[in-house]
C-alpha cells in the first residue's frame, strides 16, 4: 500500500445550528490513487472537503496532508493542494487568461505563461483564454474552475462534483482529463453523483452516509465482495415446485410459477458462469424457457442497497 | 514544488494586482465619477459662494474646503471600495479560492487594503489636480500631507474591510459609507471652522471623530487647525489599531469567512 498523502482522524464538525455534518471521520488517501466519495445529497461529502481545504473549521480531529498538520503548517500543504467547487464560482468579469493566472500566484508560483498555456490547451480553452468568463457556457466555466485548480500544480486535487450539470460528451471528455491527471501523478478525491462516474475512475471509494464513513475500500474488492448477478429466467410453462437439481442455485420461484429469478454470484464474474450452469441443469431436468435477462449490480446498486441498510437499521 | 512556506508574496501581490485591475475596469465609477462630484462642490461652494464668504484663519474659503473635500471623497471611496472588495467574492463565493489558497491574514490585508489604499492615493491626487482648476492653493507641509492622507487611506481600507466581511447584503454594505460617513464629514468642519459654530455646538462637534481627520489635514495644508494634529494623529493610528485587531480576530475565528 503506498503512503497516505492524506491522513484525516476524528474528524467532526457540527454547525452553529447544530447539525452534525461530519462525524469522526477516519480517513486516509493515498499517493496517486483516484479516490471517490459517494453519498446522497447532505451526506458530508462538501463539508469534509471544505475542512481539509481550509473553508469549513473542524469541530474536532485533525487532518495531515504530505505530512503537514493543517492546523499549525497549511501554508505549506495547502500550496500542494487545488479544489474545484461544486458551484460555478468565478469572477465574471475576468477573462480565462488572466483568471488562471491568478490563481497561480495566489498559490505562491511565479508566472509560467507556458504552463497557463498547456493547462488551458488540455481543457480545450486556448481558444476562450481572452474571452470573459460570463460569455462562456456552463461547461467552459467548469473547466475554467479546474484550469484555475490546475494552474499551481497540485499533488493533490479534490474535484467536487466535477461533471454535475455537463452533458455526456463533456462528462466523458473530462473523464479523460482526471485520467490524464493521474497519469502525471496527482492524486485524486472526486465527490460525484454519478456512480457511474465513480465506477468507471475510480481506484478506491469511499461511502458517507449523515456525516460518517459507512466503507472504504478498493472499487475492485466492494463490487467483487458485495456485487451480484440477478439472473430472470422465463419459463416456457409455470412451475408448482423446484426440482431437487434446481433447488441447489440461488433460485426462487416468481409470478406464479412462470418465472425463475437468479441472485447469486460474486461480482467477478462467478454468477454468471452459475447461471450457465443453471441453464444446463433446466435443459437436463427437461424444464424448457423462453429468455433469460441477466444484470450484474452496478457499484450504483451496491451504494443504494448499503443506505438502504443502514436507513432501515436506524 | 514548496516544501515549508513562509509569507506568501506572490500570494499577496497577485490579489493587489488583481484588486488594482478590477478598479481600472471600473474607472469611471472608482475615478472619475468622485472627480465629477468634488468638481461640482468646487464649483458652488468654492466659486459661486466661496467668493461671497470671508476668509477663514488666512485661507480663502474656496481653498478652506479642499482639505474637507478630499477627505469627504477619500474616505467614502476609500470604505466603499475596499468593502465591496471582500464583500463581492463572498457573495459570488469565489472567497473559497482565498481561504483555500496559502495565504493569511497579512497577505490578504497587503493585497485588498493595499490595493484600495493605492486606489484613494491615485484618488487623492486627482482631486488635488482637479482642485487647481478652481482654486490657487498650496500645501504647507506636503510630507506630512501625503503622511497623513496614506495613514487615512489605510486605516479606512482596514475598515472598509471590516465593513465587507460583516455586510451580509448590499443594502448593509452602503449603510455606513452614505449615512454615517458621509454625514458626519458634511459636519466634520468640511465646509466650516468648528469655532464658526455657535456654543454649545462647537464643542458637541468635538464629539464627530471625523471632525478630527478633516482638522488634521487641514493643519497639514495651511498650518491651523481646529484641534492639535498630534490629537488628529493618535485618533487616527488609534483607529488604524483597533481595525488591524478585529481583523485579526476574523481571521483567526473565521468569523463570517469560515463555517
Amino acid at each position: 500500500m503506498s503512503e497516505p498523502i492524506l491522513s484525516i482522524s476524528g474528524l467532526s464538525k457540527t454547525y452553529k445550528g447544530g447539525v452534525k455534518a461530519l462525524d469522526d471521520v477516519q480517513l486516509d488517501i493515498r499517493k496517486g490513487e483516484i479516490f471517490a466519495l459517494l453519498g446522497p445529497n447532505g451526506a458530508g461529502k462538501t463539508t469534509l472537503i471544505g475542512a481539509v481545504c481550509g473553508l469549513v473549521r473542524p469541530t474536532a480531529g485533525t487532518i495531515s496532508a504530505f505530512g503537514h498538520d493543517l492546523a499549525i503548517d497549511w501554508r505549506a500543504a495547502r500550496a500542494r493542494i487545488g479544489l474545484v467547487p461544486q458551484e460555478l464560482s468565478t469572477d465574471m468579469f475576468e477573462t480565462v487568461y488572466r483568471a488562471v493566472s491568478y490563481s497561480r500566484g495566489l498559490f505562491g508560483h511565479p508566472p509560467d505563461k507556458a504552463r497557463i498555456e498547456e493547462v488551458l490547451r488540455s481543457l480545450t480553452l486556448w481558444e476562450k483564454k481572452d474571452s470573459q468568463i460570463r460569455e462562456l457556457s456552463g461547461g467552459m466555466k467548469r473547466r475554467v474552475l479546474i484550469a484555475k485548480a490546475l494552474a499551481h500544480e497540485p499533488e493533490l486535487l479534490f474535484l467536487d462534483e466535477p461533471t454535475a450539470g455537463v452533458d455526456v460528451d463533456l462528462r466523458k471528455d473530462m473523464w479523460k482529463q482526471i485520467a490524464a491527471l493521474r497519469e502525471r501523478g496527482t492524486t485524486i478525491i472526486l465527490t460525484t453523483h454519478y456512480i457511474e462516474e465513480a465506477e468507471e475512475m475510480a481506484d478506491r471509494v469511499g461511502i458517507i452516509r449523515k456525516g460518517q464513513i459507512l466503507m472504504v475500500d478498493d472499487k475492485d474488492a466492494i463490487m467483487q465482495r458485495m456485487g451480484r448477478t440477478e439472473a430472470v429466467i422465463e419459463l416456457s410453462e409455470p412451475l408448482a415446485e423446484l426440482p431437487a437439481s434446481i433447488a441447489e442455485f440461488p433460485v426462487e420461484l416468481r409470478e406464479d410459477g412462470q418465472e425463475l429469478c437468479y441472485r447469486g454470484g460474486d461480482g467477478a464474474g462467478g454468477g454468471r458462469e452459475d447461471v450457465a450452469r443453471l441453464t444446463k441443469a433446466l435443459i437436463a431436468a427437461g424444464i424448457d424457457y423462453r429468455g433469460i435477462d441477466i444484470h450484474d449490480s452496478s457499484l450504483e446498486d451496491i451504494f443504494v442497497g448499503l443506505v438502504s441498510e443502514q436507513e432501515a437499521a436506524q | 514544488m514548496m516544501t515549508g512556506m513562509g509569507f506568501n508574496f506572490r500570494g499577496a501581490w497577485s490579489i493587489y494586482q488583481r484588486e488594482l485591475m478590477r478598479a481600472f475596469r471600473t474607472a469611471f465609477q472608482s475615478l472619475i465619477a468622485p472627480v465629477i462630484t468634488t468638481s461640482l462642490y468646487f464649483i458652488v461652494f468654492g466659486s459661486a459662494i466661496g467668493s461671497r464668504m470671508e476668509p477663514i484663519g488666512g485661507v480663502e474659503y474656496a481653498a478652506f474646503i479642499i482639505p474637507g473635500l478630499l477627505m469627504l471623497t477619500l474616505l467614502g471611496e476609500t470604505t466603499s471600495n475596499s468593502s465591496f472588495g471582500i464583500y463581492m467574492p463572498r457573495f459570488t463565493g469565489t472567497i473559497y479560492e482565498l481561504l483555500s489558497a496559502p495565504v493569511g491574514v497579512a497577505e490578504t490585508l497587503i493585497g485588498f487594503v493595499g490595493a484600495a489604499a493605492t486606489k484613494s492615493l491615485i484618488l487623492a491626487a486627482v482631486i488635488l489636480g482637479t482642485a487647481t482648476l478652481f482654486v490657487d492653493y498650496e500645501i504647507k507641509y506636503p510630507l506630512f500631507a501625503f503622511g497623513f492622507i496614506m495613514l487615512v487611506a489605510a486605516s479606512f481600507s482596514l475598515f472598509g474591510f471590516i465593513l465587507g466581511v460583516w455586510a451580509d447584503s448590499f443594502e448593509k454594505l452602503g449603510i455606513i459609507p452614505v449615512l454615517i460617513l458621509t454625514p458626519l464629514t458634511f459636519l466634520g468642519g468640511t465646509f466650516y471652522s468648528l469655532e464658526m459654530l455657535p456654543a454649545p455646538w462647537d464643542k458637541i462637534a468635538l464629539a464627530n471623530p471625523i471632525a478630527f481627520l478633516v482638522s488634521g489635514l487641514r493643519w497639514t495644508f495651511y498650518g491651523t487647525a481646529d484641534v492639535s494634529i498630534g490629537v488628529s494623529l493618535g485618533l487616527t493610528l488609534g483607529f488604524l489599531a483597533v481595525c488591524t485587531a478585529v481583523i485579526t480576530f476574523i481571521f483567526k475565528t473565521g468569523w463570517r469567512l469560515r463555517e
